[in-house]
C-alpha cells in the first residue's frame, strides 16, 4: 500500500518467473514422453539384437519357429498378428460407422445419452473378461454353428496353392477368426466413440444445406458428411487397428496358439503379443530365447507405431483441408 | 503439501516397525526355494505342517516362478534351494556346484472328448499318440486306433489335439515320452518346455487344456495327474513298457518309479518314461530340487535338508490328499544317501549331527 506503483511490478516479474517455470516444466514432461518412448524402443532392440544378429531377415521373415531346435522365425506371428487385426477392423468398421451415424443423425435425442454410454462401458471391459466369454462361450458356438456353416457355403472359393483353405477346417471354436471376432468386440467402441466425435465436427451449415437441397439421410451422409470428413474417419479406424495388433489376454484364450503357418481362416494360429505372453515366464536371462521374444517386442513396436502414424498424418491432412 | 509431507512418515512408521518386526524372526528360521509351479502346491503344505510341527522346524518361502526361473536362482544362489520339474544335465551341475535329488512323484494323463465314447475305456498306444500329435492319424475311427479298440464305436470325426500354450514341465514330461516311443514324433517336433506342434492347438495352463478339450469334440489333451484328479477328470488307458494297456493310479505310478534304474542315474535323474510292469503307468516323471553342494552357510543347506527329511518321513498325508506321489522308501534312502556326499569343510552336511 506504502509503494502502490512497485506492486504491478512485482506481480509482473512474478508472473514472469511462474511462466518461465511453467514453461520448463512443460518442456520437461514433452520430453518425458519422447524419452520414455525412444528408450522403450532402444532397450527392445538391444535386447532382440541376438535375434536379428542370428537369424537376419530371416527372423521377420522365417516361417519356422521351434524352440526344440532353436530356430525363429516370427512370419507365423506376424501373419496372425496382422490377419486377425484386419479381419477385427472389417467387422467392426461398418458397425462403428453405423453405430456413429446412428447416434449423431437418427437415434431419438432421449437415446443418445444412454448408448453412447453403453458404448463407453463397452470399452472399460477388461481384456481377461473378453478372452474368458471368448473361450467357454463364443468358441463353443462357432464350433457347434457357425464354422460348419461358413465350411459348407464357402466350399466354392479355390484354395490359395495347396496349403491355404479359406473357410475349411476342423470346427474346434478358437482360431483367427474367433480372435477377429473378439477383437473386433473390443475395437468396437474405440471405433464408434472417435467416428462419432468426428461426424459431429462436420458443420452443421454442411449438412442443413444438404438436406435443403432435398437430399435424403443416405445423400447427405454420403455425399456431404463423408466426403468432409473422409480423413479423420481413417484415423478412427487406424486408432481401433493400433489397440487389435496389441491385444494380448483376450486373445490367447482364443486364438488357439498355434505358432505355425495357418492353413484357414478359422484355423489356431498366434499373434505376436500372445507368442511373448505365453513363452516370456519360461526364458531365461541371457539365452536366444528371451531375445527373440525382446525382438519380436521390437517388430511389433514398428507394426504399431507405423499405423499410429499413418493415423496421425491422415488426421492431419484432414485438418489442413 | 506440508502438512502430508509432515505426517506421511508419522503415519508409516509404525506400519514399518510393525513390518519388521514380523519378518525378522522368521529370517533367522527361514528357507527359500523357488522353481517348478507343479509341486509349488505340495511344498506350500509341506512348509505349513512343517513349521507347525515345532522343535527346530524353519519356515518356508516357495516362489512358483517356473523350472527355468528356478535353475538360473540356485546357480546364482540367490535362494537356498531350486525346484526343476525336468532334471538338469549332470555336465552342468557339476559345472555349477549343485546337488539334484528328486522330491516327489508326478504323472501325466491323457484326457479325450469322443462323442459316445468311454474315455476310460479308450486305448492309446505311444506310437499312436505320437502320430496323433503330428498329425498322421487324423480321424478317431483311424484303423489303427479300431485295431486295438474293438469294442468301441468310434466316430469318423476329426481328433484335435490339445497342448499348453505356456512353456511348461508338463509338455517337457509328456514330449520326452512321445520322442522315446514314436521316432516320428522325436524327428519332427522333439522335446521340451516348448515345442513345434505340428498340428492342433494351445491353450494356457492345465486348467486351459482341459477346458479345450471339453469344448471340442474328437479333442484330446494331457494334463498333470493331480489338475485330472482334482476335477474328476476321466483319462485313458495307455500301453506301458511291458505292452500292457494301464490306466493312471498312484500304485502305478509307484511301479514306474520302483521300475527305474535309479542306481545308474546321472545327477538322480532316473527315467521312468514307458516303464515295464503290470500296472506301471508310462508318464511317470520325479520333479526335481537343487542345492548348492558348496553352501555359504552350511546351516542353510542343512535346514533344507531337514525339510525334505521331515517331508518324505510326514507328508504321505498331504500327498495324497492333493494327488502328488511320494518317492518310494528305497530312493527316499538314495537320496539320503546322496545328500551324505555333501561335505563342507570336511564335515558332511548330512546327517545332521545332534537331530
Amino acid at each position: 500500500m506504502t509503494t502502490p506503483a512497485a506492486s504491478p511490478m512485482i506481480g509482473a516479474r512474478r508472473l514472469h518467473v511462474g511462466d518461465t517455470a511453467f514453461r520448463i516444466s512443460l518442456h520437461i514432461a514433452g520430453a518425458i514422453v519422447v524419452i520414455v518412448l525412444l528408450s522403450i524402443l532402444a532397450i527392445m532392440f538391444i535386447g532382440g539384437k541376438l535375434a536379428f544378429d542370428t537369424f537376419g531377415l530371416g527372423f521377420i521373415w522365417g516361417s519356422e519357429w521351434n524352440p526344440v531346435t532353436q530356430i525363429y522365425g516370427a512370419l507365423p506371428a506376424i501373419t496372425g498378428t496382422l490377419v486377425t487385426a484386419l479381419l477385427a477392423l472389417l467387422i467392426a468398421w461398418p458397425i462403428g460407422f453405423g453405430i456413429a451415424f446412428f447416434l449423431t443423425e437418427t437415434c431419438p435425442s432421449k437415446l443418445r445419452g444412454p448408448l453412447g454410454v453403453a458404448i463407453e462401458l463397452l470399452a472399460a471391459v477388461p481384456s481377461i473378461v473378453y478372452g474368458m466369454w471368448g473361450f467357454f462361450v463364443l468358441a463353443p458356438f462357432m464350433s457347434e454353428h457357425v464354422q460348419p456353416w461358413l465350411t459348407a457355403t464357402f466350399l466354392w472359393i479355390p484354395p490359395v496353392g495347396d496349403s491355404f483353405f479359406w473357410f475349411t477346417a476342423p470346427p474346434i471354436g478358437v482360431g483367427m477368426l474367433t480372435a477377429s471376432l473378439i477383437l473386433a468386440i473390443m475395437i468396437l467402441p474405440f471405433i464408434a466413440a472417435t467416428t462419432r466425435d468426428v461426424l459431429q465436427s462436420t458443420p452443421q451449415l454442411l449438412k442443413d444445406g444438404a438436406y435443403a437441397m432435398g437430399a435424403t439421410r443416405w445423400e447427405a451422409l454420403t455425399g456431404v458428411v463423408i466426403p468432409a470428413v473422409r480423413g479423420s474417419l481413417f484415423g478412427a479406424v487406424f486408432l481401433g487397428l493400433g489397440r487389435a495388433l496389441g491385444e494380448t489376454m483376450a486373445v490367447v484364450f482364443v486364438i488357439g496358439n498355434a505358432i505355425r503357418m495357418p492353413d484357414s481362416l478359422m484355423a489356431p494360429s498366434a499373434t505376436i503379443a500372445s507368442v511373448v505372453a505365453n513363452s516370456f515366464p519360461e526364458a531365461e536371462p541371457g539365452t536366444l530365447d528371451l531375445a527373440v521374444l525382446l525382438g519380436l517386442g521390437f517388430i511389433l513396436f514398428v507394426v504399431s507405431f507405423s499405423v499410429l502414424a499413418i493415423a496421425r498424418l491422415l488426421l492431419r491432412q484432414e485438418r489442413m483441408s | 503439501m506440508n502438512l502430508l509431507a509432515r505426517r506421511l512418515p508419522a503415519a508409516l512408521g509404525p506400519l514399518l516397525a510393525a513390518a519388521i518386526l514380523t519378518i525378522t524372526p522368521a529370517n533367522a528360521q527361514n528357507i527359500t526355494g523357488a522353481g517348478a509351479t507343479f509341486p509349488a502346491p505340495i511344498y506350500s503344505s509341506w512348509g505349513e505342517d512343517y513349521a507347525k510341527s515345532g522343535g527346530e522346524s524353519a519356515r518356508l518361502n516357495y516362489q512358483a516362478l517356473g523350472s527355468g526361473a528356478g535353475v538360473t536362482q540356485i546357480i546364482n544362489r540367490t535362494v537356498d534351494f531350486g525346484a526343476s520339474d525336468s532334471p538338469v544335465a549332470l555336465e552342468r551341475l557339476e559345472k555349477e556346484q549343485l546337488l539334484q535329488f528328486p522330491a516327489v512323484i508326478g504323472a501325466v494323463v491323457v484326457i479325450v472328448n469322443v462323442p459316445g465314447v468311454d474315455g476310460t475305456k479308450l486305448k492309446l498306444t505311444g506310437a499312436l499318440l505320437g502320430e496323433i500329435y503330428v498329425g498322421r492319424v487324423r480321424l478317431w475311427n483311424d484303423p489303427k486306433i479300431v485295431a486295438i479298440n474293438p469294442g468301441l464305436r468310434l466316430p469318423q470325426i476329426p481328433i484335435s489335439p490339445a497342448y499348453r500354450a505356456d512353456s511348461s514341465g508338463t509338455t517337457s514330461i509328456f514330449t520326452k515320452y512321445l520322442s522315446s516311443v514314436s521316432p516320428i514324433f522325436k524327428e519332427r517336433t522333439g522335446a521340451g518346455n516348448a515345442v513345434a506342434w505340428r498340428t492342433g492347438l494351445g491353450a494356457p495352463g492345465n486348467a486351459g487344456v482341459a477346458a479345450a478339450v471339453k469344448n471340442i469334440k474328437g479333442g484330446i489333451g494331457y494334463v498333470e495327474f493331480a489338475y485330472a484328479a482334482e476335477n474328476g477328470m476321466q483319462a485313458l488307458m495307455l500301453e506301458n513298457g511291458s505292452g500292457k494297456f494301464v490306466t493312471p493310479s498312484v500304485p502305478g505310478f509307484l511301479e514306474a518309479a520302483a521300475q527305474a534304474d535309479w542306481t545308474n542315474a546321472k545327477g538322480m535323474a532316473a527315467s521312468m518314461l514307458n516303464m515295464p510292469g503290470e500296472i506301471a503307468w508310462p508318464i511317470t516323471s520325479a520333479t526335481y530340487v537343487l542345492v548348492p553342494r558348496n553352501p555359504k552357510d552350511p546351516a542353510t543347506t542343512q535346514r533344507v535338508l531337514k525339510f525334505f527329511d521331515w517331508s518324505f518321513r510326514n507328508g504321505a498325508a498331504t500327498a495324497d490328499r492333493l494327488h502328488y506321489i511320494m518317492l518310494p522308501p528305497e530312493v527316499q534312502d538314495r537320496v539320503r544317501a546322496q545328500w551324505s556326499t555333501l561335505v563342507v569343510g570336511g564335515k558332511p552336511l548330512w546327517p545332521v549331527s545332534g537331530s
